[in-house]
């Protein structure tokens, strides 16, 4: 070990213990971060890099979490040993910590000001007025414009970007000398992310600390860390420099992160196919009223005049970042919440349809929701949870018969059929947006919206269901909506994107053009986010 | 450790179940319950107190439900004649067994002379405790209330029987072992019989309660928009009209038995479980997987019954053992007050009122205060274990 190290783990474990079984989270794991770098651990979800991260804060569930072997070592304090009185003036001091989601970060009942002021007072002893300077200095250092007017903002009146920045100036309120981020950027948009990466990068040049970066996204680590630890089932496979380990992978497991991009060629476009799903001047608007009579003022334009088609077995993609109206598009197309303009299925008008009108419908078009956690009803069983369509669609079917089909779906969706009779909790995430394809799929539809399907999903779990997308797209002559935030997943799938933005089409076309020769300055601003976590200049994008 | 660092522990991808590495699966196991279920019994079980308090429960309410067969004034079998009787289940008329011309239409088997007639042509098996809840005992050596038989000695109990101590119907059966109340009947008998009434009455009124308050919360949090705001209106209104005074209303122009009772009880206590239940079902309505379902075509009462009700069961079955102790209170409470079940049923409530007075009489008021509080006692614990079972909090650690 080396001496200029102001962190270094050794031998660390981490076990967890619960109702008598015991689960090894961290097993064994060394790792150095000196001064002023950036070290990143990457993995997939499961591998125990936030549980690493926590273990130096000692911010773990004791006693359900115990280290049986291990020491941190910081500025020659071993800090596993550090009663908890010590590890008090440790946390948000010398190290502080960003965590992912700004939603659940931030106390909603607080404000600004007193969020980021309360650090100071309790490490500083600082009084109201200092603290209020120090405040306003960190929020201007940390990109929020009009400082002065935020401090008595609320979390919820700020966007997600800049609560990640009220999170940042809370951790750097006290020159930390280790920051740790544990996915800081995960829940953001993209171009919010190349933002928050390189105020990171230059907040890290200013004051010199060290850097603790956990991610599963390697463009990440490639472009912002000096080292990279791999991690998986709680071990670190390899450890190194960023270029050598992404120039020459040495395990196994690092070449398959790697090569964990999503591939292959979307279908082609062909005029010749049927259109499937077809709307015109699609306007979903929420009225906002106002005053004693609930009088409607004005309207959310979430999706304003949209013109869209999707041909048999071609996939329609539709990018845009949180909030552009993407998902309440497709909703709308799906007639699961009301809207204007003309809708055709088939040359068929359904604007008009009732909702009972709609049901013998729902079989040709399915959903495919984002969240494999959420979308599947924890109580009952995989064969029950993708059967139930059938019982609506085909109520004249035995039993056997309808058992026969869902084990089909579920093998055409690469899972075991035997498998049928247990519940969702039982399977991972990959596993479980499979049932979900499985559920649509098992309809036979003609038409299926995908609201971002791949998400919440491991970049190598992305790869499979991305390839299973489009097999079942082959093999079935599937329309394919298919809505990401996730350009590279878009790339993979879809010959036709439309690009949104606040209701609204910013461009769209053939997905080559799209993608190799963005015309406009937002398209092309995304472009450079999404592939080369580049910032946009000033303007083009929101904060 | 603060709940916030727990929710980014959770978030960042620890996973609490470690959910199998994609391929390898262990064989199907349908039978077994859900770990959920299994941890949510074992704290149920680690909570000594309800625990026990379950069994003790459940054993003094099927005891309660055997009242029949442990205080009657009739035996729990009778051999006559080579037929085998059961009188603690059938009304037998008195020519059944004497060629009596004035034959009662019902047996008094408490009758030394119907005693005889059976004994002479067979035999028969008293209960331990030979009163029912409206038996009066005409032999008590005292004006009623008369004290515990245990507190005199033979003489002075059996003086009032045609043969004094050598009687044979002056035996431990024929025991007092409460007292008897001011109409000289046996307490013993009527705290079973009484707690058998409460019992059963709250947990109907329980029951027939989170049955109507479930489906009005259902209704209202899956539609939500008017129906919704209508219905939380009409219930502030309801729950503002002072149920028990409409109670003394109708109860004077109605005699009150157990179903006015449980109705017009019912009609106020449905309200209890609407909050709850609406929450539970306005958060569930937004979940992914009932999205899903109305994407696959299923239809909104399959949705409702199917995936959002059991969301809704687990807040239901915590609040139900204090809905249970909320009915017994309030019919007890009517019991009290003369406004309840019918003069002559089992109720607590009146034995209570007959301790008030006859203060000179403490074996009524103390029979009583001993087994409402046991009751109430019981069914809080049990509740109180209930809800640590289901308490989501507890699932880590």
């Amino acid at each position: 070990m080396t001496n200029n190290a102001l962190v270094s783990v050794k031998d660390l474990s981490v076990v967890f213990t619960q109702g008598g079984n015991q689960t090894v989270a961290v097993d064994k794991i060394s790792f150095d971060i000196k001064k002023g770098e950036t070290v990143s651990l990457v993995g997939e979800s499961g591998s125990g890099k936030s549980v690493t991260a926590l273990s130096i804060l000692k911010l773990l569930p004791y006693p359900a979490a115990s280290h049986p072997s291990g020491e941190i070592v910081m500025d020659g304090k071993e800090m596993l040993a550090a009663s908890d009185n010590e590890m008090r003036k440790i946390r948000g001091n010398t190290v502080s910590m960003i965590f992912q989601e700004p939603m659940t970060s931030l106390n909603p009942l607080h404000t600004v000001e007193k969020q980021i002021s309360e650090i100071l007072k309790t490490h500083r002893g600082m009084g109201d007025t200092q603290a209020r300077q120090r405040v306003l200095e960190l929020m201007n250092q940390v990109g929020i414009r009009d400082a002065e007017k935020r401090l008595s903002s609320y979390p919820h009146q700020l966007s997600g970007g800049q609560r990640q920045r009220v999170m940042i100036a809370m951790a750097l309120a006290n020159e930390p000398d280790l920051l740790i981020a544990d996915e800081p950027t995960t829940a953001l948009d993209v171009t919010v992310q190349a933002q928050i990466l390189e105020l990171l990068k230059k907040l890290q040049r200013q004051q010199g600390m060290a850097m603790l970066f956990i991610t599963h996204d390697l463009g990440i680590v490639r472009k912002f860390s000096d080292r990279v630890c791999v991690m998986t089932d709680g071990k670190i496979v390899e450890q190194g420099v960023v270029a050598d380990i992404f120039e020459k992978p040495q395990h196994d497991y690092t070449k398959h992160l790697l090569a964990a991009e999503p591939k292959g060629e979307p279908p082609q476009g062909d005029d010749t196919k049927p259109i499937v799903v077809q709307a015109d001047d699609l306007k979903v608007w929420f009225p906002v009223k106002r005053g004693f009579l609930r009088r409607t003022v004005d309207h959310i334009k979430a999706v304003d005049g949209i013109d869209i088609k999707v041909r048999q077995g071609q996939t329609l993609g539709i990018v845009g970042e949180s909030g552009s109206g993407k998902t309440t598009l497709g909703l709308a197309i799906l007639r699961m919440i009301s809207s204007t303009g003309r809708i055709a299925f088939y040359g068929e008008e359904i604007q008009k349809n009732s909702w009972k009108q709609m049901r013998p419908l729902r079989r040709d078009m399915q959903i495919v929701f984002q969240d494999p956690f959420g979308a599947l009803s924890p109580r009952m069983s995989v064969s029950d949870i993708v059967g139930e369509g059938l019982k609506v669609h085909f109520p004249g079917i035995s039993s056997e018969e309808r058992d026969r089909k869902v084990a089909d779906a579920l093998v055409e969706v690469g899972l075991d059929a035997s498998t049928r009779n247990r519940y969702p909790h039982e399977f991972s995430g990959g596993q479980r947006q499979r049932i979900s394809i499985a559920r649509a799929m098992v309809l036979e539809p003609k038409f299926v919206m995908l609201d971002e399907p791949t998400s919440a999903l491991d970049m190598s779990v992305q790869a499979q269901v991305v390839d299973l997308l489009r097999d079942l797209q082959k093999a079935h002559g599937l329309a394919y909506l298919f809505i990401s935030h996730d350009l590279k997943v878009v790339r993979a799938l879809a010959n036709e994107v439309i690009v949104m933005r606040q209701g609204k089409v910013v461009e769209s076309g053939p997905a080559e053009r799209i993608f190799d020769a963005p015309q406009t300055d937002y398209t092309r601003a995304l472009m450079a986010a999404a592939f080369r976590l580049e910032t946009a200049p000033e303007g083009v994008v929101n904060a | 450790m603060d709940s916030q660092t727990r929710d980014n522990l959770e978030n960042s991808g620890y996973d609490v179940y470690n959910p199998l590495p994609e391929e390898t699966a262990p064989p199907p196991k349908r039978m077994k319950m859900s770990p959920i279920n299994q941890r949510r019994l074992t704290n149920f079980k680690a909570n000594k107190r309800g625990y026990w308090s379950l069994w003790i429960f459940l054993v003094l309410f099927i005891l309660a439900l055997l009242a029949n067969f442990l205080a009657n004034d009739r035996p729990i079998l009778v051999y006559f004649k080579g037929d085998v009787l059961v009188p603690a289940l059938i009304d037998y008329p008195e020519d059944r067994f004497s060629d009596d011309p004035f034959a009662f239409p019902v047996t008094d088997y408490r009758d030394p002379f119907i005693q005889e007639i059976i004994e002479e042509n067979g035999w028969m098996i008293w209960p331990p405790v030979r009163y029912n809840f409206r038996t009066v005992n005409r032999e008590i050596p005292v004006t009623a209330p008369a004290p515990p038989s245990w507190t005199m000695d033979k003489e002075t109990r059996c003086a009032r029987y045609p043969l004094g101590a050598d009687d044979p119907n002056c035996i431990i059966g024929n025991w007092n072992w409460l007292g008897t109340d001011d109409q000289a009947r046996d307490v013993l008998a009527r705290v079973i019989y009484g707690f058998r009434v409460s019992v059963l009455f709250g947990l109907s009124l329980t029951l027939a309660s989170s049955v109507i308050g479930i489906a009005a919360g259902a209704v209202q949090g899956y539609y939500g928009g008017m129906v919704d705001l209508l219905s939380q209106r009409f219930i502030e209104i309801w729950t503002a009209v002072p149920s028990l005074y409409l109670i003394l209303i109708v109860s004077s122009f109605l005699v009150p038995g157990f179903w006015t009772l449980f109705t017009i009880l019912l009609a106020f206590s449905w309200v209890a479980l609407v909050g709850v239940v609406r929450a539970e079902f306005l958060r569930g309505r937004n979940f992914e997987y009932i999205s899903a379902a109305r994407a696959l075509g299923v239809s909104n009462p399959v949705i409702m019954w199917r995936h959002l009700l059991p969301n809704a069961m687990v807040a239901t079955l915590t609040f139900m053992p204090f809905i249970l102790n909320g009915s017994i209170s309030t019919l007890t409470a009517l019991d009290f007050l003369g406004f309840g079940l019918p003069p002559g049923s089992a109720s607590l409530g009146e034995l209570l009122a007959q301790g008030k007075n006859n203060l000179g009489a403490p074996w009524l008021g103390i029979s009583g205060f001993v087994v409402i509080s046991l009751m109430l006692s019981l069914l809080i614990f049990i509740g109180e274990a209930v809800r640590d079972a289901f308490d989501p909090r507890k699932s880590l650690a």
